[in-house]
This record gives C-alpha cells, structure tokens and sequence, in this order.
C-alpha cells in the first residue's frame, strides 16, 4: 500500500503580519514557519493506519514550496514518513489553490498512492480546496472533514464533522483522498531518536516547472487587515493596574460583580 | 447578473444558513435560482425557481452525483455564479463543481469588493485578502453569518433535476451530537480556557476565577481535542453557543468558528498576550497580558 501525505508549511499564527512589497500577501521577513496544523492530523494517521498493517504501507510527505518547507517535510518524517518529496517551487505563495492541487495531482497521478491524506483547510490561505480538487483531477473517491478514519481491506470509513456537532458516516474504497479535521487523532511529538532517523531519509527534489502545466484562475488584489469592527478598550502596561481597571469596568458594565 | 444557489437539507430539514445565500444575492443585486436536493417539504419561502432533486434517490449526502446535479443546473441556467455556504456540504462540494466546471473558486467570502472582486479572511482570520476570479462561471462559499439571512418569501417554481452515475462515496448514515457535561447555555459567566493557557495543569487556574465569579468553565476546541477538558465544554459551531452576561476568553484568538458560539455574550473579556488576535474584534475588553500571570492576580484580588 502507498500513501501520500501533502503538508504545507504556514507561519506561526501568533505573528503579525505585514504586506509584502507586492501589496497581495504578507511579508515573510521574521516570520517563524510550521507544519499546518490540520495536516499533522493527516501524517498521524497515515503513521497510524502504517502501524496497523504491520508496517506495510509506505508512507511518502510531499510539500510544494521554497526550500524552506524541507523542515517540514523533516517533520513529517521524524512522525513515521518514510521518504518525502519535495517540489521545489519558490513562488508557491503565488499560485492558486487550483494550481497547487494540479502540481500534487500530476505528480500523484503515476505514482500509484492508495490514500491520499491532506488536512482540511490550510490555516494561512484556508481554502479547504486542494484536497478535494487532487482527488477530482485524479478521480479518486474522496471525503472531507474527518473526524474519525477506519481501513480494513481496500475500504476507509470516515466520520466527517458536520455543523452542531453533528457526524455523518461515510464509506469509500481505495485509492481515496480523505482531509483530516482538527481532533482526528492525538499527533505525536517526533522522538530525538526519530528526528536524527528523519535526517537521513530521502527527499526527492522535483523542479516545480516538471509539474505544472495550469493557469491560475483566481488572482489577488489586495491584502490588508480587517477593519476593526470592535471597540474593545485595550488594557496594556503593568499587571496590578490592568487587574484594577478590569475589575472598575466590570463593575461599571456589567451586573456581575457586587 | 445571475447567480445559482445551493440550499442544503440535512435529515430532512432545509438549513436555515441557507437564507443567507439570498442575503448575499440580494447585496450584490443578482437574479437568482436555487438548486436543493431535498424533497417538497424543504422548499425554501422564495418566489424564484428552485431546481429540486429527489433527496430519497441522490442522497443529502453524495458529492459525486451532487456535483452532476449542479452542472445540469448550470448548463440550464448559465449563472455567473455558483454561490455555496462555507460547510462541511459546502466545502466538501465546491471544489468538486469548480474542477468539473473547469471554474475558478473563491472560499470563504466575506464581503463583495470593488471591479468584481471578493474579500476573504485569511492567517487564521487575522488579515483579510482580496481576489478576483477569472472567467465564468465563478464558484463562491460564504462565510456563515458574514452576510444577513434573508427570506426572499413566496412559493418556488419547481424543476426537477436529474442527473445519472454512480457515487464513490457511500453515505451510512447521521450520529446525533453528543449532549452531555455542562449546560453551558444557562451559565450568566462563563470563562473559557484556550489553548493559550499552555497546558492542562494550568487550568485549576481559569477554573478558579471561573468559580469566584459564580460561572462555568468553557473551552475552545483545540483544548477539547487534545484531551484537557470534555467535549461538552466546548463553545462554537461544533460546540454548545453561549450567551451569558460575562464571557472570559483567556488566551483564545478568536477564530470564527469560536466567535460563533460566543459573540452573543453580553460583555466579553479577552486576555491575550497577542493585540492583534481577532478575539479583539467581538470583545468589550482586551487585556494584552500573560494570562498566567494575569488570570492568578485578578482571582487574587476579587477574593479580597
Ligand atoms: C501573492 C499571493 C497571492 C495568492 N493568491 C492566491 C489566489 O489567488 N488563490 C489562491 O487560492 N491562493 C492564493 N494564494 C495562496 C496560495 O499559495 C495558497 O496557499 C495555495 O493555493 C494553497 O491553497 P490553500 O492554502 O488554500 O490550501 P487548502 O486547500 O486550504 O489546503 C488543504 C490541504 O492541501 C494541502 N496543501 C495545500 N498547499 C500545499 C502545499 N503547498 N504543499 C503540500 N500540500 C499542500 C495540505 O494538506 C492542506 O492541509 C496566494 C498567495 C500569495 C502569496
Ligand atoms: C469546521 C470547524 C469547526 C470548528 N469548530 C470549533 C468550535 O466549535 N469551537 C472552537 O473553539 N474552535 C473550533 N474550530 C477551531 C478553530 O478554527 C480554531 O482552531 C480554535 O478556535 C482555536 O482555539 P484557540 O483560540 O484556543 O487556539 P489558538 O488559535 O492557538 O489561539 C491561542 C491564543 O492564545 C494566545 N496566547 C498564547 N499564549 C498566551 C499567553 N501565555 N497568555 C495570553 N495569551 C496567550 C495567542 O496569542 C492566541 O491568540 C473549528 C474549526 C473548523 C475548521
């Protein structure tokens, strides 16, 4: 069994975020890069449904990006990946989700996987598109929203997450894409052992101009912050005198304290 | 300029998030028509043509047919475009209708822009990015709430829809929400723990000023899903919505999906150590502190 595992790097959500000099998107001087969030979801389970058939299945990450994501495909080895694969492409934040999932699908597409694994949204652009478009181009069967995954025998039960906490369960033979939700799974924190396994796995390295072939349908124009819909006062400076006026407005607004 | 909407039935009801599609077809001043499949006694109060296909035979839930069902539609109406809300329907069918209709798609929309354009929030809600789509038809997803429900009011013209295949997907059926834990709907202060707080031992901490201030304690979702607290504490979409008078969000950024369970409340505190997280935006107060640090020495000082 094979199975893919897309992974995207993301800044650090706790950043502040300024236009780059194209004015369209941020500026990536000072920025702390991770693994997205909902994708560590997707390498746990792949390292899990790997430990459940006894070691079997390979599990490859794959991530398109500049260099810089390779410390995130290391991650997804130093998880349980067995080899990653990275597709060079130093302009990743210029393409559109379309456009990704075209690059991920034409390098899938003669390489055989069984199961596709992304998360569901990705948390700086949250598209939630390229999973389900990877399968469309591909014509897999495909899931999303997972919140619970089975396999047994060439058939993957997913419980997708629907609102109000409500699940609906649904089944689908291989090969499948499944986006994984937040909570799918408890990832796990790469081992020291593991991390210096990772360093010497393979990654391949695919020029990106191999991959894609599609245009972008979808251009930016701008990017800013939101307006400020709130008024919230803003309490800064020392700790006792943030507690005092906290608790003067509390008084002062509200029937809470007496 | 024509837009095709998708309602969304679930266990034999029409979504009420659905009206918000007219809200947006009515902001930006489209002709409309709504494709359902659903059965007649989901038919939404709006005067237009509502394309209807039989739930009992294509399923709520079943992508691969629905999409089908949407290109039928298209190729009938010749809408400009497509427009979804942002769901687990939504999201799970959009890109499936955009690579079929070989059409751009724009997720999560919150606001028309200028010269065709459309905003979007982005980095976990923080920014906000404009796009324009290129060429016709466009398919959108709206944010749930970003535009106002609106009940157009009348009775559909029907049209059946029908469309052939099979789906890859087999759907086995709904698991109700598990309602159990804390009431957290009849609580007049709540304070909820995000994952800000940094680990599970620090939450006797929250729980503490939670109880000097005769409230609950509450939790976002990433608290929940790495086992601090139980699944009933959690507030938002896939948790319990809350209104109580006093709302203490301590170290939560305020992601849409909490904001939803939450924004209701009377008066909200956020104590962040980020200024900028989108918490600020629904609070009434933001303490820019440590809420480590913060949350002991107001305890300490309501006690005295
Ligand atoms: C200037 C600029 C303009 C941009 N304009 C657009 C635009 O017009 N339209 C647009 O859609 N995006 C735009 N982007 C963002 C773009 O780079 C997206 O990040 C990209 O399209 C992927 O979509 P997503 O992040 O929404 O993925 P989602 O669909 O939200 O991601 C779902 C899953 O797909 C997988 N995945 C996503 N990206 C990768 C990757 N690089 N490598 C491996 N796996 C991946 C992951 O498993 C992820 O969890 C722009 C960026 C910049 C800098
Ligand atoms: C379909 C779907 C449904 C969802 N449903 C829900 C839901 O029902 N409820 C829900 O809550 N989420 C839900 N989510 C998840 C949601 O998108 C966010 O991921 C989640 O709300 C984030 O939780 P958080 O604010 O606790 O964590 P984070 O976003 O990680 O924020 C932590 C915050 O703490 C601050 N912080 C960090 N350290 C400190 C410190 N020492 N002192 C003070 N502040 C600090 C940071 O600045 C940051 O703002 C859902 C997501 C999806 C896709």
């Amino acid at each position: 069994m094979k199975i893919l595992v897309c992974i995207k790097q993301v800044p650090d959500m706790e950043s502040r975020f300024k236009p780059d000099a194209s004015g369209v998107w941020f500026a990536e001087t000072d920025l702390a890069f991770r693994v997205n969030e909902y994708d560590e979801y997707a390498v746990e389970q792949a390292v899990l449904l790997k430990e459940q058939l006894g070691g079997e299945p390979e599990v490859t990450v794959l991530s398109v990006g500049a260099d810089r994501v390779v410390e995130a495909i290391k991650k997804g080895l130093s998880m349980g990946g067995d080899r990653g694969v990275h597709v060079q492409d130093a302009a990743a934040h210029l393409k559109d989700s379309w456009q990704v999932a075209s690059i991920i699908a034409a390098y899938a597409v003669g390489e055989g996987f069984d199961l596709i694994l992304t998360g569901l949204q990705s948390q700086d652009r949250g598209s939630a598109q390229v999973g389900v478009t990877i399968a469309e181009l591909l014509d897999y069967a495909c899931a999303t929203t997972a919140v619970g995954f089975e396999y047994a025998d060439g058939t993957v039960t997913v419980k997708r997450e629907l609102e109000g906490g409500v699940k609906g369960t649904v089944r689908l033979k291989t090969p499948a894409v499944v986006t994984c939700q937040l909570g799918l799974n408890q990832p796990r924190y790469p081992t020291l052992p593991n991390i210096m396994k990772a360093k010497k796995k393979e990654v391949r390295v695919i020029p990106v101009a191999e991959l894609l072939h599609q245009e972008q349908r979808v251009a930016p124009v701008e990017f800013r912050a939101p307006a400020r819909k709130g008024s919230a006062v803003v309490l800064e400076g020392e700790l006792a005198d943030q507690v005092d006026r906290l608790i003067g407005i509390l008084k002062d607004k509200t029937a809470v304290l007496r | 300029m024509k837009f095709l909407l998708i309602g969304e039935c679930r266990e034999g009801k029409l979504l009420e998030y659905s009206y918000e599609l007219f809200g947006f077809a009515s902001q930006a001043g489209a002709e409309t028509a709504m494709l359902l499949v659903g059965e007649e006694g989901t038919l939404p109060g709006y005067g237009g043509t509502v394309y209807l296909a039989d739930a009992g035979k294509y399923g709520e839930y079943n992508p691969d047919l629905h999409k089908r069902l949407v290109q039928a539609v298209v190729e009938r109406e010749r809408p400009d475009y497509v427009v979804f809300m942002h769901t687990s329907y939504g999201w799970d069918l959009a890109p499936r209708v955009a690579a079929l209709l070989k059409a751009p798609q724009v997720s999560e929309v919150v606001a028309l822009a200028e010269g065709g354009g459309f905003e979007r929030p982005c980095l976990s809600q923080k920014m906000r990015q404009v796009v324009k789509p290129q060429g016709t038809p466009v398919v959108l997803t709206l944010q749930g709430g970003a535009f106002p429900a609106l009940v157009p009011g009348g009775t559909p013209q029907v049209q059946p829809v029908d469309a052939a295949g099979e789906g890859k997907v087999e759907f086995l059926g709904y698991e109700a929400a598990a309602r159990k834990g804390v009431d957290l709907t009849k609580a007049e202060v709540i304070v909820s723990v995000g994952r800000g707080v940094g680990k599970k031992e620090n939450i006797p901490v929250i729980a503490e000023l939670a109880r000097v201030l005769g409230g609950e304690v509450g939790a976002s979702r990433p608290v929940v899903d790495s086992g601090w607290m139980d699944a009933g504490n959690q507030v938002g979409v896939t948790g319990q919505t809350v209104s109580p008078k006093l709302y203490v969000a301590c170290g939560i950024s305020g992601a849409i999906q909490h904001l939803a369970g939450m924004k209701k409340s009377g008066f909200i505190v956020a104590i962040n150590k980020d200024k900028d997280a989108p918490i600020a935006g629904v609070a009434d107060v933001l303490v820019v502190a440590d809420v480590m640090q913060f949350v002991p020495a107001l305890t300490a000082k309501l006690v005295k």
